[in-house]
């Protein structure tokens, strides 16, 4: 059993540009879910959005800047075409569209219909050129400290990628902690008394919802830099789910839990990835209990009881505040 | 009742015109299926006065409070507050107009302290915009809002409570937060719905202090009741329906002797069996 290459490998993971997709898009689902009470179960959606309208950009002609312009714009878009059927209604109809909507437009980019913008399964590749044109380290250099290294390649995106977490939440929390973000948190507690105050709560779930969506935008964005890609394979509904473990496990309506969230996550992924990995290939008495797919899976076993142990102790996340969550709603 | 009633002299019968009132309805009516749930010809309120609406359970009284405040859609007629019309006027707007309303099961806003519930009634504050939000400079409204809400808190007797989350409130403290916060819109006129209902008799005079209160800081009060001695002790006036007429109106010394009011509460034939 090799302790010290199970831990790099987690590690490595856990401050890995895929983790700071997840952290920049559960920032948006936690504007949505943590601070607004909106039921998005399509957020992967906005992320699939994001990237595809990037990638079409590209296909036709557009420099980078301006493709990353036009795929936020239309996943905020998403969010408006999304909203304002259903915001007035409540609150489930918006989670049974979005859930439905989320699937709909995966299948419908991977169509063969669909196949002349979105090249269909194959998807879109050859945008991301200008990106990498930019980044300052030789891209096959190693950086780092003995077997914790990351190439140069994967710096740029790295630092990219935090830094984009690092703008996002201070956005979130110039927001937040604003009269606007405090509307918003009333409206997650009581639409009817929100109203009655003086609040247009449509135009503000609205608001949220597009902004949300704005931000997983950019997750899609960062994602398909990152793997030079954009297939609609990676947007699974499972994300959405994945994303919501994220914001509840850094703790739902708190700034700084998406990013804890996401980084916990990914590691106790990842470090359990490694470690049944390893031990499938070291202990004999793992290997013959597990193939090494089978032990891949046992991953996810592990991440659901840790899941389990987490509602049961610590319902308000990482960073909630406790006594927010025992409040029941009288 | 002192010489001077602010509703002397108006006679007791229903849909009569009042010297000077705030809110006026016309031909209202809502139905829910073959329901007809409210079906009133015509309503005045008057103004700077405690108008209580009183009926049996079903009587449509919880339905015209929301047909005026805007949180449901009268099928026919019109209604204006100081002349204003408020009918197809969504209720966030009709707040914003001066008729705030409270809710019948106590709405507090829980996950956020007495001191954010209190912030979150107030009227074009820069900061609740987007662009206002991001740019700043909503710090000055936001200091006198928090300055009037520290004097309304202290006048409820909620002042110890500013840093609580509002969940954590007694169910009395709740009902006394809504009525501060509604009072944070600045409203001309203030709608209760069933203030009293589930509350100690203890905390019911004290509630009943600051609606006079209301009435005396100039306000329009109108607030729906059951029992019928609370509206007799603070009443100016007295509306009373059943199934979803107004069936009478008067000053509330005449309403408890009224023939039809009495009629409504206990049935019409109550008192033949003994005769």
């Amino acid at each position: 059993m090799d302790w010290s290459s199970v831990l790099i490998d987690g590690l490595l993971a856990t401050i890995g540009p895929i983790t700071a997709a997840y952290a920049v898009s559960a920032i948006g689902l936690n504007l949505q879910f943590g601070y607004a009470g909106l039921l998005n179960f399509g957020h992967v959606a906005f992320m699939l959005v994001g990237a595809y309208g990037m990638g079409i950009a590209a296909n036709f002609g557009a420099p980078l800047w301006l493709g990353i312009i036009i795929g936020i714009l239309a996943a905020m878009a998403l969010g408006l075409l999304l909203g304002i059927p259903t915001l007035r209604l409540r609150a489930d109809y918006l989670a049974i569209t979005t859930i439905a909507a989320a699937e709909a437009i995966r299948l419908l980019v991977r169509s063969s219909w669909a196949q002349p913008l979105t090249n269909g399964v194959f998807g879109i590749q050859g945008f991301a050129g200008p990106f990498f044109a930019l980044n300052p380290f030789p891209a096959a250099e190693l950086y780092g400290f003995g077997d914790f290294v990351v190439t140069g390649r994967k710096l740029w995106v790295m630092i990219v990628g935090w830094t984009v977490v690092a703008l996002m939440t201070l956005l979130i929390a110039r927001l937040i902690h604003s009269p606007w973000g405090r509307v918003l948190k009333a409206i997650r507690e009581d639409e009817d008394a929100t109203t009655s105050l003086g609040k247009n709560v449509f135009a503000y779930k609205l608001q949220a919802l597009m902004i949300g969506g704005g931000i997983a935008g950019v997750a899609g964005i960062l994602l398909a830099l990152e793997q030079q890609n954009v297939t609609p394979d990676a947007y699974l509904p499972k994300i959405t789910f994945i994303l919501y473990v994220i914001v509840i496990l850094g703790g739902a309506g708190t700034i700084l839990g998406p990013i804890v969230g996401a980084v916990v996550f990914q590691f106790m992924f990842f470090t359990i990835d490694a470690l049944m990995v390893n031990a499938q290939a070291n202990i004999s008495w793992v290997g013959d209990l597990l193939t090494p797919a089978a032990a891949g899976q046992v991953k996810l076993v592990f991440v659901g009881i840790g899941m389990m142990l987490l509602m049961i102790y610590r319902p308000q996340g990482i960073l909630g505040n406790r006594e927010e969550v025992l409040i029941d709603e009288r | 009742m002192n010489a001077e009633h602010p509703m002397a002299g108006v006679p007791a019968q229903p849909g009569v015109p009042k010297p000077d009132p705030v809110l006026v309805a016309n031909g209202l009516q809502r139905s829910f299926g073959g329901l007809r749930a409210v079906d009133v010809d015509h309503l005045e309120i008057p103004r700077h006065t405690i108008t209580s609406l009183i009926g049996p359970n079903g009587a449509g009284k919880t339905t015209l409070f929301n047909l005026f405040t805007g949180f449901d859609e009268a099928d026919e007629g019109d209604w204006h507050l100081n002349g204003g019309p408020l009918a197809g006027i969504s209720a966030y707007q009709v707040a914003r107009k001066g008729m705030v309303r409270t809710f019948q099961l106590t709405k507090s806003l829980a996950r956020l302290t007495v001191m954010d519930n209190m912030l979150v009634a107030t009227k074009d504050h820069p900061g609740e915009n987007l662009w206002g939000a991001i740019t700043g400079g909503w710090k000055t409204t936001e200091a006198a809002n928090r300055e009037r809400a520290v004097e309304l808190l202290a006048r409820f007797g909620l002042e110890h409570m500013t840093d609580e989350f509002a969940g954590g409130l007694s169910g009395g403290q709740r009902k006394l937060l809504e009525m501060a916060r509604a009072l944070m819109m600045e409203p001309e006129v203030v709608m209760l719905d069933e203030p009293m209902a589930g509350v100690n008799p203890a905390l019911t005079q004290s509630l009943l202090t600051h609606i006079t209160g209301l009435r005396d800081d100039g306000k329009t009060v109108i607030f729906v009741e059951h029992d019928m001695d609370v509206v007799q002790e603070i009443s100016d006036w007295v509306v009373v329906m059943a199934q979803g007429k107004i069936i009478a109106e008067g000053l509330p010394g005449d309403i408890a002797r009224n023939r039809a009011v009495i009629d409504a509460y206990l049935g019409q034939h109550h008192g033949e069996a003994a005769s």
